[in-house]
């Protein structure tokens, strides 16, 4: 099986012409969008993380996982230790040793996807960047800062509405997703949940809140790495310079020579 | 150590002289950082330093990441994500690691084209040149199996492809490939033995630097005009050289930092820019990625073994000479195998007598397209395989091969060279005149 796999793997590299392009392609448009996080300085917007987690849990979790995220990291959404704990404990989790359900500690982490062909979010909006445009070039990437979260809203908010039968499944027409049709019905269509703060709950503006927390899953050491590499950029550029006046001096009598 | 004349090392007090007769370490180091260096040396040569750190930094973040990995196929890809949300500065260090390999790639490639630019392969310097192939080699190595090792679609469809390569050689490649992977398909064995491997060749590459370094510590280095330093006496190579500390000490060091600023900014800022996004999605061997993509400083040759498909006369004619035991796979793994052949002999392909490409004046312009070429071949690996792709990498992987076997011993003789500087202090005086009045 696995042999066949690897042949045909092989041959469609080699002779054959893969007509399918790299993940993140298709024939829809994905539009970018200006994230709090965006650029060398932007942060996460911690309302709109509460908004996503809200949105996830509510609609996303009754089939989709995030089961590489502790739900003690919750607290880099605002919330309190007394806060995550209680949100914990509203989700089970088997526990061998007592070999019965108990109430998740903030400990633990967020459920695996409960439905089988439902894969898991934790990484998606990492996993689901478009960086390959325009000629594979990444372009977008390197300019807009687009990527994961961009193709996520696009994804939820190109549905068309029509249905497809195929052998006995149904798949909905989607103009992002390669092929066309998804397994997954329209999760959102605008006004799906209440926001506490009054926020807009549209179709865009939820699209956009549960995908800002999905990058926020998959990516929760943002501001820290952001922060890494402006201290290295701005410590070795000194050092640069402080180098390069040494290099000047060192060489100048070398390169200046008076006429002897 | 070096054949140009020069001062030793003296020890002086007495410890130092107990030490020497006992273990002359120090005046190995002594001999390798005041060695005579040809003081007209451009900013191309300053990537044997970035290469230096870049293994230094692999090492030592990768011993690190490697307190924290753990080596099997149900754990592998949880293990990262394990890095990157609960180790301590986790995050950045796989991220510096995960950079730092395409750094490394980034100055070899740099490093290389200098070295066939300058003619830095030819005598005497063949052994150094050839140890560099050696190095670049186990880069390769190194680089593919560590990529395989966060198991993710890519590392385990990448390792399946990259394997099966050994299985196309005749007769003994399906034997050869299972010994390779350890079993029948890429599985645990695979990511073990990946893993040992990955953890063993830095070092193997360590070692392979030193015997580079010994190499053209004992030739002397190469130099822009490719003229020889003179060995006449002290007095007269004192004239075309400095020692390497602190002169081009404190000149790599300045170039290194510089590089360093732009590496954390894409570290810190877009450290995801240069992977593949399909690596995030955990191994799957029932699910095959629709474009299997390796990583970019493998793309130039992915494209050359892409190239040479079964309606290419050549590989019809191969295939037809050799009664189909070499098919159009099989081509396809030799001229990989052998655009790196190619490389490796050109001190012996390259006829031409001046070092320098910039006395050379057509080969300047042969040089330069196979730089072009070499990017071409890059973007080609990175697209489908299918027309114009195919096309323009055919294309390319051609010219690459002309370039080597063809138009180096052609240039050699029908090329007129310009005028060279008869010394390496005449090149240097002539980019710095000297003033009579100081500058104010």
């Amino acid at each position: 099986m696995i042999r066949k796999l690897t042949l045909a793997a092989l041959s469609a590299l080699i002779i054959t012409t893969g007509g399918a392009f790299a993940s993140g392609g298709s024939d829809g448009h994905v539009e970018n969008i200006r994230f709090s996080f965006d650029g060398p300085f932007g942060a996460y917007d911690q309302n709109q993380l509460q908004r996503g987690l809200q949105i996830y849990t509510e609609v996303c979790s009754a089939c989709h996982g995030l089961k590489y995220v502790p739900l003690r990291t919750l607290s880099d959404l605002g919330y309190s230790d007394a806060q995550v704990r209680a949100y914990a404990a509203e989700l089970e989790i088997f526990d061998a040793e007592l070999d019965d359900f108990r109430p998740r500690l903030p400990t633990d982490h967020f459920p695996d996807s409960s439905l089988d062909n439902a894969p898991d979010l934790s990484l998606m909006a990492k996993a689901r960047a478009g960086f390959h445009g325009p000629y594979g070039l990444g372009l977008n990437q390197f300019f807009k800062g687009m990527g994961g979260p961009e193709y996520i809203v696009a994804l939820l908010t190109s549905y068309s509405g029509e249905e497809v039968e195929q052998a006995g499944s149904t798949f909905y027409e989607n103009s992002i997703f390669p092929g066309g049709q998804i397994a997954m019905s329209a999760p959102l269509v605008g006004e799906d949940v209440e926001f506490a703060d009054g926020h807009s709950n549209d179709l865009h503006h939820e699209a956009e809140d549960v995908a800002a927390f999905l990058m926020w899953a998959a990516e929760p050491k943002l501001s820290a790495r952001k922060h890494v590499g402006f201290m290295g950029v701005f410590f070795l550029s000194i050092l640069a310079v402080l180098l390069y006046l040494t290099n000047k001096r060192l060489w100048a009598p070398h390169k200046n020579r008076k006429e002897d | 150590m070096a054949g140009i004349p020069h001062d030793h090392y003296e020890p002086k007090s007495g410890f130092e002289k107990w030490l020497h007769t006992r273990l002359p370490v120090v005046g190995l180091v002594y001999g390798a950082l005041m060695i005579p260096t040809p003081k007209n040396l451009n900013w191309w040569w300053i990537w044997g330093i970035v290469l230096a750190f870049c293994l230094v930094l692999q090492i030592i973040t990768g011993i690190v990441l490697a307190m924290h990995y753990t080596p099997h196929v149900d754990l592998a890809f949880a293990s990262i994500e394990h890095i990157m949300r609960n180790v301590n500065g986790g995050a950045v260090l796989r991220y510096v690691h995960m950079n730092g390999a395409s750094l490394f790639f980034f100055a070899v490639y740099i490093h290389l084209f200098r070295g066939l630019f300058y003619g830095s392969y030819k005598a005497p310097r063949e052994v150094t040149w050839i140890i560099g192939m050696l190095i670049y080699l186990a880069m390769m190595a190194t680089g593919f199996m560590g990529y395989v090792l966060p198991w993710g679609q890519m590392s385990f469809w990448g390792a399946t492809v990259i394997t099966g390569l050994f299985g196309a050689i005749p007769f003994i490649g399906e034997a050869l490939q299972t010994w390779l992977l350890g079993g029948p398909a890429v599985d645990n064995a695979t990511l073990n033995r990946f893993f040992s491997l990955h953890y063993l060749l830095p070092f193997i590459i360590a070692g392979l630097v030193i015997v580079h370094i010994w190499a053209f510590h004992t030739t002397g280095n190469n130099n822009p005009t490719g003229v020889e330093v003179r060995r006449g006496s002290k007095a007269e190579a004192k004239k075309d050289t400095l020692p390497f500390w602190p002169y081009f000490v404190i000149k790599d060091l300045f170039a290194l930092v510089v590089i360093l600023v732009l590496f954390f900014a894409v570290v810190g800022f877009m450290p995801n820019f240069l992977g593949h996004p399909d690596n995030y999605i955990e191994a799957n061997p029932l699910v095959t990625p629709a474009h299997i993509v390796p990583e970019w400083y493998y793309l130039p040759f992915y494209a050359i073994l892409r190239a040479f498909t079964a309606d290419v006369w050549a590989v019809q004619l191969v295939s037809f000479v050799t009664g189909g035991i070499i098919d159009a796979k099989t081509f396809g793994v030799f001229a990989m195998f052998g655009s790196i052949l190619v490389m490796a002999i050109v001190p012996w392909t390259d006829t031409s007598s001046v070092r320098s490409g910039a006395y050379r004046p057509m080969f300047r312009w042969w040089f330069y397209l196979l730089i072009i070429d070499f990017i071409v071949l890059m973007w080609c690996g990175a697209q489908p395989a299918e027309p114009p792709y195919s096309t323009i990498a055919l294309i390319g992987s051609t010219y690459w091969f002309a370039y080597f076997l063809v138009i180096l011993p052609i240039l050699g003789v029908i090329e007129k060279p310009l005028p060279q500087p008869e010394t390496i202090e005449e090149d240097f005086n002539n980019h710095y005149p000297s003033s009579k009045t100081p500058a104010e």
